[in-house]
């Protein structure tokens, strides 16, 4: 666990797990609480890999321009009708220095329709930068990689 | 040669009522692969950015058709079948990459870069087992070719030995779309992919649909990106079959900050918490903001602010295409104007702020049209006798669409020619 205390390591989980359910429960306004101010979000398709800087399908670099998504999603843009269903499993700690951890973890995102049709929508890997400020654990970095870089539809609500 | 023509009435020689079952029938769609995709049109099929050296290569499509466009040793461009002469099986299984040869798996025939067959395992009987016949030419047996032309680095491939050259194909003014956009070298990116379940024609109609743009993407109009009284203008080719179109903005910053939405949709003193999704500098000097250009049948090239992409129209079944988009910026880009376009790759591919509606409006389609396939949809918005070169808001384009469709695949209304 990289000198990580089993403490540390069960409040990463239950940061993780809360991000997932604050999506899923639909409190968008939320999800952007969970990062520092100056805090980076990305969806980068896995293909988009093999060149640096990679591209993103979806970016913010502060917690105001995941308002702003967040604000556009309520607001401007219409997309498919669903429920969503975040899973996070396999989370681990990569490396830990000065109350700031590495962390790896896989999601899975189900999406289920208006008439109860559940289809797996994207699956990829966690690349998570979490910093410890205020005795609270807050996402500095999340970088979502898609081994699902072909979207079913559209990707609305963030993975 | 081509395969009886499905019956399908067909309206109106306008264009204005397009029955729905040519999005649903899978006669319909298989038609169309020997028609339109290999009929006498020039198909895109990648960017020579993305294979600039000697022996590049990348799979695509030509319709639902698996290819391979690659760059031989002298530096000449070719595209082939990705399908192995011998058996039928898949030659190439890499997206992209370099090589002096692509050899199949299964008996590992193989093919130099410009799809020749160069070896053929124990083609001399072995032991007096197997082996060819004394008469066995391999050039008889390479990858089925396409004839290619590049426009500015934008590679096309024809599969019908009658398509006109490219420049007479495209026409003025696409060939100057293209020309702007692409009169620096580019650099590409990355790239976006989405699936969209749906007809492929029913995109080609939504790029050509100025009319949905501000009713249907709300992120346009809410910070002020797009208003119907910005100048616009727009050409066609003399066969109408493609379209592109202009939009002249105001410094696109201020228009977002300032709360000044036009008339579409009214929300008052919107702007953006953090406007740097919004910080570019232009990339032309003539003041255009947005260019849509699309190119017969399965391309559209687009400049939205500083995103810069091609989207690729990969048709696979009567209910589904695959839209692939290529996002690329300039050679001479400094760090902080790539850094720009990542950001405002926010806006367009599949969770764009102002693109991810476009695949839900088409699912919405095909998933109503299941039924009742000789009822037609309704293309008047505009007027039937508008000027294609003055209508801008109008349906006048869909409609040449449908009407250079029709011509391909020889549709026509009951009594008349074909």
């Amino acid at each position: 666990m990289s000198g990580a205390t089993r403490q540390v390591y069960d409040d990463i989980r239950a940061l993780e797990y809360r991000y997932a359910r604050l999506l899923d429960d639909d409190q968008l306004e939320e999800w952007p609480n969970l990062f520092v101010e100056r805090g980076v979000y990305k969806v980068i398709p896995r293909e988009n890999l093999s060149r640096q800087p990679a591209l993103p399908i979806m970016f913010c670099d502060s917690r105001a321009m995941m308002q702003d998504r967040v604000r556009s999603l309520r607001e401007a843009n219409v997309y498919n009708l669903h429920y969503s269903r975040h899973v996070v499993s396999n989370v681990e700690i990569l490396s830990a220095r000065d109350d700031t951890y590495e962390v790896a973890a896989c999601y899975t995102v189900y999406q289920t329709d208006l008439e109860g049709q559940t289809r797996l929508f994207s699956v990829g890997q966690y690349r998570d930068v979490i910093a410890n400020g205020d005795g609270d654990l807050k996402f500095r970095e999340k970088i979502a990689v898609c081994d699902t870089f072909n979207i079913p539809n559209l990707l609305a609500i963030p993975l | 040669m081509l395969r009886e023509a499905p019956v399908i009435p067909w309206p109106s020689r306008d264009g204005s009522r397009v029955p729905f079952e040519v999005f649903t029938r899978a006669d319909v769609f298989a038609r169309e692969q020997e028609a339109i995709f290999r009929g006498p049109v020039w198909n895109y099929v990648a960017l020579e950015a993305e294979i600039p050296q000697p022996n590049d290569f990348k799979t695509t499509f030509v319709g639902d058709t698996p290819i391979i466009v690659s760059r031989a040793e002298d530096g000449s461009l070719h595209a082939f079948l990705n399908r192995c002469a011998h058996r039928g099986a898949t030659v190439q299984r890499q997206a992209s990459g370099n090589a002096r040869q692509h050899k199949c798996v299964y008996h590992q025939w193989c093919y130099n870069s410009q799809g020749d067959l160069v070896g053929v395992p124990y083609r001399r009987a072995v032991a007096g087992m197997g082996g060819y016949s004394a008469d066995f030419a391999p050039k008889d047996h390479g990858l089925t070719k396409l004839r290619v032309a590049s426009r500015k680095g934008v590679i096309f491939a024809t599969f019908h030995p009658d398509t006109v050259a490219l420049e007479e194909y495209l026409d003025e003014p696409l060939l100057a779309a293209i020309d702007r956009l692409f009169s620096r070298p580019i650099k590409v990116l990355g790239h976006m992919r989405q699936r969209v379940r749906g007809n492929w024609k029913l995109y080609s109609e939504n790029t050509r649909d100025p009319y949905h743009a501000a009713l249907l993407h709300g992120f346009h109009a809410t910070f002020g990106l797009y208003r119907t009284n910005q100048r616009r203008v727009g050409g066609s080719d003399r066969a109408r079959a493609h379209s592109t179109g202009a939009t002249y903005g105001d410094d696109w910053r201020q228009a977002a900050q300032s709360g000044n939405i036009g008339q579409d949709k009214f929300v008052a003193n919107y702007s953006l918490a953090d406007p740097s999704l919004l910080e570019g500098r232009p990339d032309f000097n003539d003041g255009v903001t947005v260019s849509i250009t699309s190119i017969f049948p399965c391309l559209v090239i687009q400049q939205i602010m500083n995103t810069l992409a091609t989207r690729h129209i990969r048709p696979k079944a009567a209910d589904e295409f695959e839209l692939y988009w290529t996002y690329f910026g300039y050679e001479d880009d400094d760090e902080q104007m790539i850094a720009c376009r990542l950001k405002q790759a926010n806006l367009i591919g599949p969770a764009g702020l102002i693109s991810m509606e476009d695949s839900e409006a088409i699912e919405l389609i095909q998933r109503a049209i299941v039924r009742d396939g000789h009822e037609n949809s309704f293309l008047e918005f505009g007027g039937l006798h508008a000027d294609l070169g003055k209508d801008r808001v109008g349906e006048a384009t869909i409609r040449a669409f449908w009407r250079y469709y029709a011509g391909l695949m020889g549709l026509s209304p009951a009594g008349g020619e074909a």
